[in-house]
Parts: C-alpha cells; sequence; structure tokens
C-alpha cells in the first residue's frame, strides 16, 4: 500500500461519509455492506481474469449457485416433500452423473470413428430418457405436498455460516465441469459459452419447483451466527436503555447494530480473503499465473501445464464469487431467482474490476466499493438529480418520464467508466505493480 | 393412423414457427459474423444494438401512426424500418469513431475489443431503457392472419387448424430479399469484393489499395442494418423487450460459430439448425404422435424432451457440442 493507493481508499471512505451526512447512516451503511460483497466478487473475478487472462461471462451464475446453497443447507427442512420423493430423486441425479460420466469414459476409451459417435448417441440417448423416467415421478411426488408454502425438498436447516462454504464448494463444481468443456476454447468462445452457462443455471433455479421453488421464492432464511434480528434487539429492555443513552431512538439503533454486525462480519471475510490473494500473487504461483497470462507459449515450453493452471484459477475464482454469493443470500433471507440479471451480476462486476485494476487485489476492492456505490447511489439520487435538470420544462408526459427513466440512467454511466477508463487509463485505478 | 392431420399439426406448430425464428436468427447472425470477419471480435453490444434500432423503429412507427400514415393491411413499422435503420447507423458509426477506432490502430487483441464492447452495451441498453423503457411494447398492426385456423379447416375438412400469420411470411419475405442481396452484394460489387479481401488477407489487402477505414464503415453500416431488420421482424412476430434482445445474443452467437464464425453462408444455415433444434426439443409431441399411432397405444406423457424454460439450453448444448468437435464450423469459419 502506498501513499496513492491510501488516498484513492481515503476518497472512497468519504463518498460514504459524506452519504451518511447528507442522506442517512442507514443507507451509507447498506451500500457499504453490498460495496464489500461486490468486493469479494471482483476479487473473485479479479482471479480469473487478472492474474491468468480468462474472460468468463457467467459470474452471475457463480452467484446464484451460491445462494441456492444457502436455501439447501440452512433453508427449513420439509420433511414430508423429502419423504415424498427426496431418495428417487437423489438415485436420479446420481444416475445421470453415472451416464455423463460413462460417456466421457467411452469417448475416452474408444476410437475416433462412427463406432464411437453411434455407441454415444445411444448411451446418451437412452440414458436421458431412463434418468427423465426416473427423476419426473419423484419431482411430481415432491411438488406435490403442499405447493403454497412448501412442494421443494427442504433444506437442513444447519447455521447459516455453514451455507458459505457449501456455496463456495457449488461454484467451484459447477466451474469444473465448465472449466473441463470450455476453457480450452479461445477467449471470445469462453466468454458466450460461460454467458450460456450462467442462464442455463438460472433457468434452472427459476424452474425447478422441487429444489428451491424456482419464482415462488424462498423465504425466512436464518441469519449467520452474530447478527441478531431487530425484533429481538426492541424487544431487550437493556438495549433499549442502553441506546436511549447515546440518544438514538430504539429503531434506528437496533437496524444500525445489525448493519454493523453484517458489515463487520463481511469485512473479516474480505480481509481474509485479501490476505491470502496477496500471498498467492506474491509467491512462486502467482509469477508463474502471470507468466502463462503474459505468454502462453513460453510458459508452456518451461513445461507449465496451461490448461490445468487456467482450470485451477477458473475453479478458485468462482468458488470465491459463490462464496460472497451465499453470503448475499443468507444477509437477504431469502432467494430470489428473478433478482439475478447479468448486467448486474456478471458485467458490473466486471466493470469493478476494470476500473479498480486488473490484477491488483486492492483494485478489485476499491473497483467494488466505488462503484457498489454510484450504482446505488445513482438509482437513489437520479430522479432527484433529473428532477431539477428538467425543473424549466413544463409538467407532462415528457418530464414524469425522464425522471421515472432516470435510474436507467446508471447504466449509461457505467458503460461511459468503463469506455473512459479502458480508453484513458487501461490499468485502472490502483495498476498492477 | 391420420397422416394428413399429423402433417398439419407437424407444419403449424413445429415448422412455420422453426421457419421464421430461424430467419430472424439468420439475419441476426449475418450481422454478428459480418462485424467478426471483418473486425475480429464477437460483438456483445449485437443484442443491444438490436434493441436499440427496434425502439426507433417503434418510436417513428408510433409517430407515422399519430399523423395517420399507416400501412393498410401490412404493418406500419415497415414504413419505418428505414429511419430506424438510418437512426442506429448513425449510432453505430459515431460509436466505431469514439471508441473502437482507437483499438483498431492499437491492434488491441480481440478480447479488449469483446470488453470495450461490453461498454458500449451498457450505454446502448441504458439508453434504451431510458428511452422507451424496460416494458413489453406491441406495435404490430395491420392485418393479422393470412390463413386462419378455422378458414383451414373449413376448407379441407381436417380436425387440425393451420395458421399462417402475416408477420410469419413478412419475416421470411424479408430475410430471403436481404439475404439474397446481401450475397449478391459480397460477390459482385467491387465494394463487396474488398471487403472480402480485407477480411480474407488484411495486409494484402491494404497493399492493393484499399481503403481499411472505407470497409470498416460499410461493414457496420450492414451489420446494423441487418441487426435493426432482425430485431423489428422479431418484435413483429412475437414482442419488444429490451432484455429478451440481449438475451438472444446467445442462440445468435450459437448459430454464427455453428457455421463457422466469418461465414455468411454458415450464418444463416445455423440460424436454422439452431431455431429448428429449439423448436424440436421444447416441442409437445404428444399431439402429433397421437395422430400417426394406432388409439390404444397413445403416448401418455407430453412426449416434450425439455420445456421450453430451457430452449437456451439447446443452443448451448449446440454450440459447445460444435466447438469440442468440429471448431471451425460448418463452412469452416474462422
Amino acid at each position: 500500500m502506498n501513499k496513492r493507493n491510501l488516498l484513492m481508499f481515503a476518497g472512497v471512505a468519504l463518498l460514504f461519509v459524506a452519504t451518511g451526512f447528507f442522506q442517512s447512516w442507514n443507507l451509507s451503511l447498506q451500500i457499504l455492506i453490498i460495496g464489500v460483497l461486490s468486493s469479494i466478487m471482483a476479487l473473485g473475478v479479479n482471479m480469473q481474469w487478472g492474474y491468468a487472462g480468462l474472460f468468463s461471462t457467467g459470474i452471475m451464475g457463480s452467484v446464484a449457485l451460491g445462494g441456492l446453497a444457502v436455501v439447501l443447507v440452512s433453508g427449513q427442512p420439509v420433511p414430508e416433500g423429502w419423504a415424498a420423493g427426496g431418495p428417487r430423486l437423489m438415485l436420479a441425479l446420481g444416475f445421470g452423473v453415472v451416464v455423463i460420466g460413462a460417456a466421457v469414459y467411452l469417448y475416452n476409451r474408444m476410437a475416433a470413428g462412427t463406432a464411437r459417435r453411434a455407441a454415444m448417441i445411444l448411451l446418451l440417448g437412452a440414458g436421458f430418457f431412463a434418468y427423465r423416467a426416473l427423476l419426473d415421478p419423484a419431482i411430481t411426488a415432491i411438488e406435490a405436498f403442499n405447493p403454497a408454502t412448501a412442494g421443494n425438498i427442504g433444506g437442513l436447516g444447519l447455521p447459516s455460516l455453514l451455507s458459505w462454504p457449501v456455496g463456495a464448494l457449488f461454484a467451484a463444481a459447477a466451474a469444473w465441469a465448465i472449466g473441463k468443456v470450455a476453457l480450452g476454447l479461445r477467449s471470445d468462445y469462453l466468454a458466450i459459452a460461460t454467458l450460456g452457462i450462467a442462464e442455463i443455471i438460472l433457468a434452472v433455479m427459476k424452474n425447478e419447483d422441487w429444489l428451491a421453488r424456482g419464482v415462488k421464492n424462498i423465504i425466512d432464511l436464518p441469519r449467520p451466527w452474530p447478527v441478531p434480528y431487530e425484533v429481538d434487539l426492541q424487544a431487550d429492555p437493556a438495549f433499549m436503555a442502553q441506546a436511549a443513552h447515546w440518544g438514538f431512538s430504539g429503531v434506528e439503533a437496533s437496524t444500525i447494530l445489525v448493519k454493523l454486525l453484517y458489515l463487520a462480519v463481511f469485512g473479516a471475510v474480505l480481509l481474509v480473503l485479501i490476505y491470502f490473494s496477496e500471498r498467492a500473487l506474491n509467491s512462486p504461483w502467482g509469477r508463474m499465473m502471470r507468466a502463462i497470462r503474459d505468454n502462453e507459449v513460453s510458459s508452456a515450453a518451461m513445461g507449465k501445464n496451461i490448461k490445468a493452471r487456467h482450470l485451477q484459477v477458473f475453479i478458485i475464482g468462482s468458488a470465491v464469487v459463490g462464496l460472497a454469493g451465499a453470503m448475499l443470500t443468507s444477509m437477504e433471507g431469502q432467494l430470489t431467482p428473478s433478482n439475478y440479471t447479468p448486467l448486474r451480476f456478471t458485467f458490473l462486476i466486471w466493470v469493478m474490476v476494470i476500473v479498480g485494476g486488473s490484477g491488483n487485489n486492492w483494485g478489485a476492492v476499491l473497483g467494488g466499493l466505488l462503484l457498489g456505490w454510484l450504482w446505488l447511489i445513482v438509482e437513489n439520487a437520479g430522479p432527484v438529480a433529473m428532477s431539477y435538470l428538467t425543473m424549466p420544462l413544463p409538467d407532462g408526459v415528457l418530464k414524469a418520464h425522464l425522471i421515472e427513466a432516470a435510474p436507467h440512467l446508471r447504466l449509461v454511466t457505467l458503460g461511459a467508466v468503463l469506455l473512459l477508463v479502458l480508453r484513458f487509463s487501461p490499468k485502472g485505478l490502483l495498476p498492477e505493480k | 393412423m391420420d397422416i394428413l392431420n399429423a402433417l398439419v399439426a407437424f407444419l403449424n406448430f413445429v415448422f412455420i414457427p422453426g421457419l421464421a425464428y430461424g430467419s430472424q436468427l439468420a439475419l441476426g447472425a449475418l450481422a454478428l459474423t459480418l462485424v467478426y470477419a471483418v473486425l475480429r471480435f464477437s460483438n456483445f453490444a449485437h443484442g443491444d444494438t438490436m434493441a436499440f434500432g427496434t425502439m426507433w423503429v417503434i418510436l417513428v412507427t408510433w409517430a407515422l401512426q399519430s399523423v395517420g400514415i399507416t400501412g393498410g393491411v401490412l404493418p406500419t413499422a415497415l414504413i419505418a424500418l428505414p429511419f430506424g435503420i438510418a437512426i442506429t447507423i448513425a449510432f453505430v458509426l459515431a460509436t466505431d469513431r469514439a471508441v473502437y477506432r482507437f483499438y483498431r490502430r492499437q491492434k488491441a487483441a480481440p478480447i479488449i475489443l469483446v470488453i470495450v464492447s461490453t461498454g458500449v452495451m451498457f450505454v446502448m441498453n441504458g439508453l434504451t431503457r431510458v428511452i422507451i423503457g424496460p416494458e413489453e411494447q406491441n406495435f404490430a398492426d395491420g392485418a393479422r392472419m393470412i390463413l386462419a385456423p378455422n378458414d383451414f379447416k373449413a376448407w379441407s375438412g381436417l380436425a387440425e387448424g393451420l395458421a399462417i400469420k402475416l408477420t410469419t411470411v413478412i419475416t421470411v419475405i424479408v430475410a430471403a430479399v436481404c439475404v439474397a442481396a446481401l450475397f449478391w452484394f459480397l460477390q459482385r460489387t467491387r465494394t463487396g469484393k474488398s471487403m472480402r479481401a480485407y477480411s480474407d488477407n488484411e495486409d494484402l489487402a491494404l497493399l492493393s489499395g484499399i481503403n481499411p477505414e472505407r470497409v470498416v464503415a460499410i461493414t457496420w453500416i450492414l451489420a446494423t442494418a441487418l441487426a435493426v431488420i432482425a430485431g423489428t421482424l422479431y418484435g413483429l412476430d412475437k414482442s419488444y423487450r429490451p432484455f429478451i434482445y440481449f438475451q438472444l445474443l446467445l442462440p445468435m452467437a450459437a448459430a454464427a460459430v455453428v457455421g463457422g464464425l466469418g461465414s455468411p453462408l454458415g450464418a444463416i444455415a445455423g440460424g436454422f439448425i439452431i431455431a429448428f433444434s429449439e423448436v424440436f426439443v421444447t416441442y409437445a409431441w404428444k399431439k402429433i404422435v397421437t395422430y400417426l399411432v394406432s388409439a390404444d397405444m397413445a403416448p401418455e406423457g407430453l412426449l416434450q424432451l425439455l420445456t421450453t424454460d430451457y430452449k437456451f439450453a439447446v443452443s448451448f448444448a449446440i454450440l459447445i457440442l460444435v466447438l469440442l468437435v468440429m471448431p471451425t464450423g460448418i463452412f469452416k469459419g474462422k
């Protein structure tokens, strides 16, 4: 951390302080929490792009898988739903994996030619229908139980903190499968392929009601360990007395305390991740990754296994993003698949990494905080600014439309920021050393 | 056994929708592949260019309707189309001048251009949402059906109806005309030949005095015109929602890759392959099979391989399969 970096971070801190003074501390903290989560996602993307030069547009998929992990690990159990079809469902999914495994095994073992092609078509075709025959009755049985409030297999009811590493694991597993297929491809093919994977993951989460109730959403997920509920705090006389002593109303004090605790937990995770990222980046492993990024041919000539290293860093980066996705869902307390949009959870994270400084971990954090702030503040302040700008206009359809459309201006702003940074300062605010 | 009814149902629910969707995808994929062939990057702003252009077509359509000009039986959007194309071309050329040209001169890596195009995507997406909003718009007017299902039933005496929407016919005709005009342009005109030369070998083309900026500008003009036409046809046939256009990027990219990136002929073939695969896999075949087999053998299930929500999975699976098995696509792209 040199002087320039500290100044940059101080500038961003000032933005949050100003928001606290001029708008409200609740809003400022809220934005900061989201900013910290975005920073963790940006750290993950920075590993893929900054360390290794992999352009993946499937970030949204990792975030969503992290969210799914929270539902499956710490959601309320639905014993009746599970009893109705759980074991059969597991059997079907296991069967699907075995079929794919067998196909991969056959593909590698048989000589290329008509025989292999026929065997693959036969195996995968028969496997698909057998899989559906196993799976469909299980799904029907599970979704038949109390569809208004359940209709899913339910979670394990474990503490929310446990679901975070599981979220990372889910995202890592998906990244392994994607990477096996797509990493050998040329860079822009990888981008298109990962964009597709993310859409498919989201389609599964929206439509498979047995998994997490699809677009009917899962609510009432428990909070992670140290964070209490506001209503419990307000019911606690000792807390209320303390709040009154400091001159806050009980409601305000409880919401701020909850946010501070979230901030502390998420901030701790961020710091641990940065510590390890910095260690990794400055180790022989980090130097090797940069060497591969800058010149694949000569690194391969030095005996480095490019494909394996790419797969490795792709998995680690996705796992970090999945972790942040799980943290986000456990904070929101609900899983809403329709909230996951590629603009917000793929491309915005990309802009954070590039504006912050590709290849620099602190840059990713700075970008996450700065653009997290910009993204939410333009949404809040945009209509206000637009109403000042349109003051001279007569009241009417046009004026109303402009004020209503103002939140969308943040997309234009972000695109312009990305283009300007790429053009005039391609290394970002905090360049890689 | 009722082959006639089965055939009519097949035409009505599988072939005609696939043909219309395939034409729209083919035009979109052509635009994508043209940009790739000449500028050498996958344009992520492509879906939003379609949305942006279609938005202008819709706005001009409304303006025309408000002064009483309509297309009669035909949709008014067809009159508005040239205006929409012109506005979008002006915007895209300005983007090229302000954004892409700098990286072209630097000979930046293709992946940098892809990232730059996501920046352009953000801007176009935001402008579209600010100007027309993210909601669904329906702008098709004029006659709806060329052949109504009930008329067909009365004429043929079959149980199945056959519907042909006017927009479907327009889609297929416009797509055919565009493709023919494009191929004539690329094969026969001097400018088209210079484009192909530039795409095949940039250095050699420069050596023989081809003006690269002119080639690039013409490529953008052609690609934008195709994108706006594809977007308008899609919007007329189905409906207009900016978000859907962004999602169309995946099937269009898949179509371009399947056909061979950079190959115009491949983009058309790819468009139809993707469209028909999507319809085949997501259609519930129960009705057609019931006509074909004896009554006691009628299937119980829907005979649907995947629900329509998974249509992305189809484009994606084909994309991955082609990339693994024959990475250059059917028509040997770049």
